[in-house]
């Protein structure tokens, strides 16, 4: 096989993405867990294994993340299926509208799951939902639905139905068809957005401690409640370590079944039959449920204020409160200027990676293709710790610079870009190549000219995640220290709620609706672009 | 090929030069840390020295990045380490001793360093509130922590827990000082139904009146009505919530110099400033704490609407940070076990 770009070109693509996973997460990474398990780290293991706290807490972390996934993936692929046969500027609309609850920080949607349980009855008499791992695991799925609507909505968007078309021709039921033939197709783009949704619910920190209850306790929480309510540092980096290591297997066998070469065969433009009323209104239903519950609540009460309804809380972000060292419009500023360097980080770093994954020597690409998924499932307080004690030195003494924000948010965003580039990159037919080789193009030129326009659909859905991601982002931002000029949304968002008062709460909550417009809309922007239209040939 | 070097060159130049310019000093703070930009504007004014602020999450959290940098301190004064605290801070040595001559003023109980090695800056009262309309039909006001075990307000109490809560612990070291035998004291609290929350958000406008939930008694601050009042919407005239004095746990916040700083004159300066009537003055409104100088005015919504404990719960730093692991895995095994 011939080796598609030049070295000078090759060094670039590889010392990029490794230069920034290396020096900005397993330096810091490396750093903490010596700190924390350099004197002794064999016994501080044994008391953990010998714990039988700490065994539940590993447990419960493992099935309460598998089952959110699957459950996550029962509804998004059914939602999935909808959407991938929508009308391109429709799919865009949706992947945009899905993405908001990415923003949404946990306290406030936790708030607002309460009152949707209060208001249908779920949580009163004999039955409540909260404090349950139940209201654990929808909240999961309410934060994750996009992950897997938008990663295989997109993909599926891309490949070429007519094989379904001659299934059905010659016989094959609606279930059996997909069954046979489209999910087998899709396994990347599942594989790839499940590993996502089982690292995101593995370590989410506010869901776990709010919805779920004092009782509840994940590797995540755990590890925070040792680092910071304890400092007792060596239990806390021995959790690291332990959750750095069932990060790692989850990723490696995630990659496996990425990996098997997927069935070619994509770009159709024609258009496609939509799905079934019935099916389309099914999902439509669930969806509304399911996200359109809690975010409503958080819209009604945006507006709603001792007098009625009205605007009131609106204009009060433009005025500083008392809470806040700066307006909470000057914090939403701030934040979609982080989001913009986040996502450009991100999006170069991915970019390059998901190059040196697919087309990479097979080693290289597998040590890329785990690493770069690992800060997804590292715990905020330990990439936040980390760079603080790592990054301590010139020529990177970054703790306290602007750019520590935009890196750390990059970090959660390379994984994103990664994981909805590379499923699409593998999936480009082979005979396209050859024959550009026959036409004589060089490789170079036929990368240029065939994966960039192909995975440019991955590419600007990676983006819209990594802007989300920055936007909404709480828990590694909380663990750096920053100048109060630096304030982000969400950050001013937990202030205001951290006083009584009906002000600071409708407040809370109007940041909160101005927070998912913002991100619906740069989503939409961002995938705009002509690279993610439906028919890419 | 040139956009990703020039991005790793911006980001090498934008590392260098953080030094600190002659005049400046680095104050760090909790997230709750505010203050009038006119008030750090004299300070500036006055001394010439420019400050800067940098905010490091909860007090916990705070406490916990100091000891990780403290040989490359990232700051020169620390402020907002609590009693909770104070111990853990100590015992890393992050501080070194400075008498402000200002603190001759501050309410001597406040004074609880003999080594001055942090200074009191401002009080706050964690104490259990009540919505006043929302008690249970026939019910009095409570008046002591005991009666919180009687059945009248059966399933109306709501506490955070103290593992990951810092009103959570206070409330937890004021049942500890102030019954005879808090381990059966919160055993009974668990008999009449008391609710378990993970933060303060989720108690107080989770399950407590004020955010519609059904439990009319939380653990909240002294200085909660009189910001129920001040951001009330519809203006109100009476604070809809009290306090139940008995329960309040003192939670005094203290300014330090960090061990190590290059600019200890300006430093010292922050810290005299921080004990001046003009600094003291700014903080109620800010940060909903009392100030720690007997001089001080208090803001008229907390002349009317905030009551502090005369004798509050109080137990020493050192005693705290002994026991405190201990105390809440009992916590755990009696209220969650």
């Amino acid at each position: 096989m011939s080796r598609p770009f030049g070295l000078g070109a090759r060094g670039v693509l590889v010392a990029v993405p490794a230069v920034f996973i290396a020096v900005f997460f397993f330096y810091p990474i490396a750093t903490i867990l010596w700190r924390g398990l350099g004197g002794g780290g064999g016994d501080t293991f044994l008391d953990l294994a010998a714990s039988s706290r700490q065994r539940d807490i590993v447990w419960f972390t493992v099935w309460q993340a598998a089952l959110s996934m699957v459950l996550t993936l029962a509804v998004g692929i059914a939602a999935a299926s909808v959407v991938a046969r929508l009308p391109a500027r429709r799919q865009r609309l949706v992947r945009a509208l899905v993405t908001v609850p990415f923003v949404l920080p946990t306290v406030v949607v936790a708030g607002a799951f309460t009152e949707v349980f209060t208001v249908t009855g779920l949580d009163d008499g004999g039955f409540r939902l909260r404090h349950t791992v139940w209201a654990i695991l929808i909240a999961h799925v309410f934060f994750n639905y996009a992950v897997v609507v938008r990663a295989v909505g997109s993909y599926w968007a891309g490949l070429d139905h007519r094989m379904e078309e001659a299934a059905r021709v010659l016989g094959a039921g609606a279930w059996q068809t997909f069954r046979e033939v489209t999910l087998p197709r899709l396994r990347p783009a599942i594989s790839s957005a499940a590993a996502i949704v089982f690292l995101f619910s593995f370590t989410s920190f506010g869901v776990v401690l709010i919805l779920g209850g004092p009782r509840r306790a994940t590797i995540e929480t755990e590890i925070y409640r040792q680092a910071v309510t304890r400092v007792d540092l060596e239990t806390a980096a021995a959790l690291a370590a332990v959750q750095l290591v069932a990060v790692l297997a989850l990723v490696v066998v995630s990659t496996r079944l990425e990996r098997r070469r997927p069935i070619v065969g994509r770009g159709a433009r024609s258009s496609r039959r939509p799905s079934a009323p019935l099916w389309r209104w099914g999902n439509l239903v669930v969806g509304l449920v399911l996200l359109g519950g809690p975010i409503g609540v958080l819209v009604e009460r945006s507006f709603s204020t001792g007098s009625g309804y009205g605007l009131d809380h609106y204009v009060a972000l433009g005025e500083r409160a008392r809470q806040l060292p700066a307006p909470a419009t000057t914090a939403l500023w701030n934040s979609v200027v982080f989001a913009v360097a986040a996502t450009a980080i991100a999006v170069l770093v991915g970019l390059l990676a998901s190059l040196v994954v697919v087309h990479g020597r097979r080693g290289i690409a597998r040590i890329f293709d785990l690493g770069l998924t690992l800060p997804l499932g590292t715990s905020a307080v330990t990439i936040g710790f980390g760079m603080l004690i790592a990054l301590d030195e010139p020529p990177l003494d970054l703790r306290t610079s602007w750019w520590i924000i935009p890196i750390a948010h990059a970090l959660v965003g390379v994984p994103f870009v990664v994981r909805t580039m590379v499923p699409v990159l593998r999936s480009i037919d082979p005979v396209l190549h050859e024959a550009a080789a026959v036409l004589g193009a060089s490789p170079a030129r036929a990368r240029r000219e065939i994966d960039l326009p192909i995975g440019m659909r991955g590419l600007v859905v990676g983006a819209g995640f990594a802007f989300a991601v920055s936007l909404g982002e709480f828990g590694a931002t909380s663990f750096l220290p920053r100048r109060p000029e630096n304030l982000t949304a969400p950050i001013a968002l937990f202030r205001l709620l951290s006083t009584p008062g009906d002000v600071l709460r409708g407040q809370a909550m109007a940041l909160s609706v101005v927070l998912m417009v913002l991100v619906a809309s740069a989503v939409l922007v961002i995938e705009s672009g002509r690279g993610s239209d439906e028919g890419v040939f | 090929m040139k956009k990703p070097l020039l991005f790793v060159f911006v980001l090498l130049a934008g590392a260098c030069g953080g030094d600190d310019e002659p005049g400046t000093v680095t104050l760090m703070t909790h997230d709750s840390f505010v203050v009038s930009d006119s008030v750090l504007d004299a300070f500036s004014a006055e001394t010439g020295i420019t400050v800067e602020l940098l905010q490091a999450g909860d007090a916990g959290t705070m406490v916990s990045e100091a000891i990780l940098t403290k040989d490359a301190p990232l700051a020169d004064v620390m402020f907002g380490i609590d009693n909770t605290f104070l111990q853990r801070g100590l015992d890393a040595e992050l501080f070194e001793a400075y008498e402000s001559g200002n603190l001759g003023g501050v309410f001597p109980e406040l004074r609880i360093d003999d080594q001055n090695r942090v200074t009191p800056i401002d009080f706050g009262d964690v104490c259990v509130n009540y919505w006043i309309d929302a008690l249970p039909e026939g019910a009095a006001v409570p008046a002591t922590l005991e009666d919180l075990t009687d059945p009248v307000y059966a399933d109306q109490v709501v506490v955070q827990s103290p593992e990951s809560s810092s009103p959570g612990l206070a409330f937890l070291l004021a049942t500890i000082n102030g019954t005879d035998d808090w381990e059966q004291y919160w055993a009974d609290l668990v008999a009449n139904g008391v609710s378990v929350t993970a933060g303060w958000e989720d108690a107080y406008y989770g399950e407590f009146t004020a955010g519609g939930g059904d439990r009319s008694i939380v653990v909240s601050y002294a200085s909660s009505p009189p910001a129920e009042v001040i951001f009330a919407d519809p203006p109100v005239d009476t604070a809809p919530t009290g306090v139940l004095l008995d329960s309040c746990f003192r939670q005094i916040e203290f300014a330090g110099i960090l061990a190590g700083t290059d600019n200890r004159d300006e430093a010292e300066a922050l810290i005299d400033f921080m004990l001046t009537p003009t600094f003291q003055e700014d903080v109620p409104l800010n940060m909903f704490v009392f100030p720690a100088l007997e001089s001080a005015a208090l803001p008229t919504e907390f002349v009317e609407y905030a009551e502090i404990a005369d004798d509050p719960q109080f137990i020493d730093p050192a005693d705290i940070e002994a026991n405190r692991d201990a105390w809440v895995e009992r916590w755990v095994e009696i209220v969650l076990g």
